[in-house]
C-alpha cells in the first residue's frame, strides 16, 4: 500500500453529520475513499450519507475496525477529538480544523507521547488539506482531480500551494504516489522529517519534494534527517521570501520570531544539507521533471 | 492579541508577580492626581502603546516633581509614538501609566514564549535586563523548556533564580515572580510574557518594572476578561478590518496589489512578483473558498492603499469552480470602480470554463495561465501604470 492510506484503509469522519464534516465525506468517499461511518456525540445509532454515526471514536473502531480518522470538529472541542481518535487506536488521523488553540495542541503531543512508539498514532495538521494517494484514496479537503498517480512524494505545509505544485506535475504527467498535508499551524501533529522518513522507505516513492514555508525549525530537522539518512533525492520550496520579521502570514506558524526561520535561511539550510532547492514556485514542473530525468 | 503593560501588570499581579504601586490616566491633570495618590518624590510617566523601545522614543519619563509629571504627560499625550517596533505612522498615545519611582540595584530579563522546537513553553532569562534579548550572548542567555503535562516546578523556578546569580534574600521572591509569569501564560493561553527589566530594588526585593503579554487568538474565546483589554486604536486599521471580514492581510512596501486564497499560495506569488522585478503591497488570503463576497471585500482593502499600481488576483478553485470564482471577480469588479490594472490567473477545476468567463465580460482585465506570466504581467503593468499622482 502506500505509506499512509489505500482505497481498502477503513476511515471515520469526526464531526461527520456537520455540514463541512458532511460535505467533505461525500467526496472523499465519491473519490473511492473506503468510509466506513462517523462519529458525532450524541448522534449514535443513526445513518447518515448511508453509513452508521457513533457517539464515540472508541465504539466507531470497535464496530468497524477504523483505522484512520479525518478530524472535521471545530477548534474549541478539535483538540479533544484528536486525544480521543489516539486513545482509541486509530493509525492514520487528518485534522483538517483551522484554529486550535497551541496550549491545546501543547496537550495533545504530549498526551501521544505517551503511547508506546508502534501504538502512537500519526497525526497530520491541523489546519491541513489532508492526505492522498492518487488513484486510491483521499482524506481531507483537496479537488482529487488535480492528481495523478505516480512517483513523486509529496509534504506540504500549505493547502493551495500544494495544488499548485500538483498541478504543475500533473501538466507535465508526472504523477504522486501519496501527497501528505502537515498543516500550518505552529504545532504541527507531524513534520517533514516524520514523512521523509515513510517515503525513503516507501517503494512507490522514487523522489520527494518539499513544500515549507516561513517559521518554525521543521524544514531544518528534515534538511538535517536528509542530509543523514536519505538515499532518495529530495527537492524543496520555501514560500516567503518578502515577508517581513515578526508578522503572521496567514499560517498561525507562518512567522518569522528567531534566527533561522525565514525563507532564506531555510533555504541556505536545505541547500547546504543537498537538498535540490525550487527557487521560484512557478517551476515545481520543470524541477521535479530535470530531477526524475536524472534518477 | 497584545495588550498594554498596565494591563499587563495587572493580569501579572493577580498571579502573584510584584509591581510597583501605579495608575492610569487620561490626561495630564489625572495623572498629577495619580502621582499624589502614589505619594513619594520620583514617578515614572509610561506611554501605554502596543510597543516596546518606548523609552528611547520619549516614551517613558522620570520626574521628580508634580509639575515634571504634567509637562511630561502634556508631551506624550496624542502624539503618535514612532519606535523601531511601530512603523513610520507610529502608534497614538491616548494613555498614560503613571508608577512610582523604583531605585534599581539590578535589571533581569525574564520571559515565557512558545518554543516551536521542543513544542513546550520555554522560560528564557539573562542576568542582563533591560536589552534586546536577540542582542545577547547566546552563553547568557538560560532556558528551562516546562513539562506541559505537570507545569514549571519550583526547582526549575530555582535553577533560573540562582543562575541570575541572585542573592539568597532574593531568590524565594523571584520564585514566586517566575512562578507567576508562568501561570499567567499557561492559564490565559498567552504567546508571550516578557518582563524586561524585572529589577531587584536597591531595598532588595523583586519588582517588574515593564511588562509585556502577548495571547492566542485562536485561545481568546476561552478569556473574555483578556479579549475585552483589545485596544483597536494600538492596531493597524487596515489589517483590523481585514481580520473583522475574516481575511488575513498584511501591509507591505510595494505597488502590486495581491488578492489570493491560501497562506502558502499567497506567499509563493509574492515570492514570483520579487523574483521577475516586482514589490508585493501586501499579502492577502482570502480563505480556501474565495466566495464573490470575500472576492469583493479583498479588492475594497486592497484598493484602499493608494501605493498599488496593479492588482494581481491568483485563485486556485479547487472545491469551488474556476467559473464559480470568475463569476465573483466579474461581479466585485462591476460594483467597483477599479482603476488601476487587474491581472486574474485561475487554475484549478473547470479552468477553461473559468478563463473563458473572464475572456468574455466587459470588465477590463487580463489573464494569465501561469503563475510566472502572471506575476510577469502584473510588473510590467504596474510600471507602465506608475504614474505621478496628485
Amino acid at each position: 500500500m502506500s505509506i499512509f492510506l489505500d482505497e481498502k484503509t477503513p476511515v471515520i469522519i469526526q464531526g461527520y453529520t456537520g455540514k463541512i464534516g458532511t460535505f467533505h465525506a461525500q467526496e472523499m468517499i465519491d473519490y473511492g475513499t473506503n468510509v466506513v461511518g462517523g462519529v458525532t456525540p450524541g448522534k449514535g445509532g443513526n445513518t447518515h450519507l448511508g453509513l452508521p454515526v457513533f457517539n464515540t471514536v472508541k465504539e466507531a473502531v470497535e464496530a468497524t475496525g477504523a483505522q484512520a480518522s479525518a478530524v472535521f470538529v471545530p477548534p474549541p472541542f478539535a483538540a479533544d477529538a484528536i486525544m480521543e481518535a489516539a486513545e482509541a487506536g486509530i493509525q492514520f488521523c487528518v485534522c483538517v480544523t483551522d484554529g486550535i488553540p497551541t496550549q491545546d495542541m501543547m496537550r495533545v503531543k504530549r498526551y501521544m507521547r505517551s503511547f508506546m512508539k508502534d501504538e502512537r498514532m500519526c497525526l497530520t495538521g491541523p489546519n491541513c488539506a489532508g492526505t492522498i494517494s492518487p488513484g486510491k484514496a483521499m482524506m481531507g479537503i483537496m479537488p482529487g482531480h488535480i492528481y495523478i498517480k505516480g512517483n513523486v512524494g509529496l509534504i506540504g505545509r500549505s493547502g493551495t500551494l500544494g495544488y499548485e505544485a500538483a498541478s504543475q506535475l500533473k501538466a507535465r504527467g508526472i504523477g504522486i504516489s501519496t501527497s501528505v498535508g502537515i498543516g500550518g499551524d505552529p504545532i504541527n501533529g507531524s513534520a517533514f522529517r516524520d514523512h521523509l522518513e515513510r517515503f525513503e522507505q516507501d517503494p512507490d516513492t522514487d523522489l520527494i519534494v518539499m513544500i515549507g514555508e516561513i517559521g518554525g525549525p521543521q524544514e531544518a530537522a528534515g534538511a538535517e534527517y536528509a542530509r543523514d539518512y536519505m538515499k532518495k533525492p529530495v527537492l524543496a520550496y520555501i514560500a516567503g521570501l518578502t515577508a517581513p520579521k515578526g508578522r503572521t502570514m496567514g499560517h498561525a506558524g507562518a512567522i518569522v520570531t528567531t534566527v533561522g526561520e525565514s525563507a532564506a535561511e531555510k533555504v541556505e539550510i536545505l541547500r547546504e544539507a543537498g537538498v535540490g532547492i525550487i527557487l521560484r514556485p512557478s517551476e515545481f514542473g520543470t524541477e521535479v521533471e530535470a530531477a526524475l530525468a536524472r534518477l | 492579541m497584545d495588550i498594554h503593560e498596565y494591563q499587563a501588570k495587572t493580569l501579572l499581579a493577580e498571579y502573584g508577580m510584584p509591581i510597583a504601586q501605579g495608575g492610569l490616566a487620561y490626561s495630564p491633570e489625572q495623572a498629577v492626581y495619580r502621582a499624589k495618590e502614589i505619594g513619594g518624590d520620583v514617578w515614572v510617566v509610561k506611554a501605554q502603546i502596543h510597543s516596546g523601545a518606548r523609552g528611547k522614543a520619549g516614551g517613558v519619563k522620570v520626574c521628580t516633581s508634580e509639575d515634571g509629571v504634567l509637562a511630561a504627560a502634556n508631551d506624550m499625550l496624542g502624539k503618535r509614538m514612532v519606535t523601531n517596533q511601530t512603523g513610520p505612522n507610529g502608534k497614538l498615545v491616548y494613555r498614560l501609566y503613571v508608577e512610582a519611582g523604583t531605585a534599581i540595584d539590578r535589571e533581569i530579563y525574564l520571559a515565557f514564549v512558545l518554543d516551536r522546537a521542543t513544542e513546550r513553553v520555554m522560560c528564557v532569562a539573562s542576568s542582563a535586563g533591560g536589552i534586546d534579548i536577540e542582542e545577547t550572548d547566546p552563553e547568557d542567555i538560560i532556558r528551562i523548556p516546562v513539562e506541559p503535562a505537570i507545569g514549571m516546578q519550583d526547582f526549575q523556578a530555582r535553577q533560573v533564580a540562582f543562575a541570575l546569580k541572585l542573592g539568597s534574600g532574593q531568590i524565594s521572591e523571584a520564585v514566586k515572580a517566575i512562578k507567576a509569569a508562568y501561570r499567567a501564560f499557561r492559564d490565559l493561553d498567552a504567546t508571550m510574557v516578557e518582563i524586561n527589566p524585572l529589577v531587584v530594588t536597591q531595598a532588595g526585593h523583586i519588582v517588574a518594572l515593564d511588562a509585556k503579554m502577548g495571547f492566542d487568538d485562536n485561545a481568546l474565546f476561552k478569556h473574555t476578561n483578556v479579549s475585552e483589554l483589545r485596544d483597536k486604536s494600538q492596531e493597524d486599521a487596515r489589517e483590523m478590518n481585514a481580520a473583522d471580514r475574516g481575511l488575513s492581510y498584511v501591509g507591505l512596501d510595494g505597488n502590486i496589489g495581491c488578492i489570493i486564497n491560501g497562506a502558502g499560495l499567497a506567499m509563493a506569488t509574492m515570492d514570483m512578483i520579487k523574483h521577475v522585478g516586482g514589490e508585493p503591497a501586501n499579502f492577502l488570503d482570502i480563505g480556501g473558498g474565495a466566495s464573490p463576497e470575500r472576492v469583493a471585500k479583498a479588492f475594497n482593502l486592497v484598493l484602499s492603499d493608494d501605493s498599488v499600481d496593479a492588482i494581481l488576483v491568483n485563485i486556485f478553485a479547487g472545491i469551488n469552480r474556476c467559473d464559480w470564482v470568475a463569476e465573483g471577480v466579474i461581479q466585485a469588479m462591476t460594483k467597483l470602480d477599479v482603476k488601476v490594472p487587474v491581472i486574474v490567473r485561475l487554475s484549478g477545476t473547470n479552468v477553461e470554463k473559468g478563463r473563458q468567463i473572464l475572456e468574455d465580460s466587459d470588465v477590463k482585465l487580463m489573464t494569465a495561465e501561469t503563475l510566472a506570466e502572471a506575476a510577469e504581467k502584473s510588473v510590467a503593468a504596474a510600471k507602465s501604470n506608475a504614474a505621478p499622482k496628485f
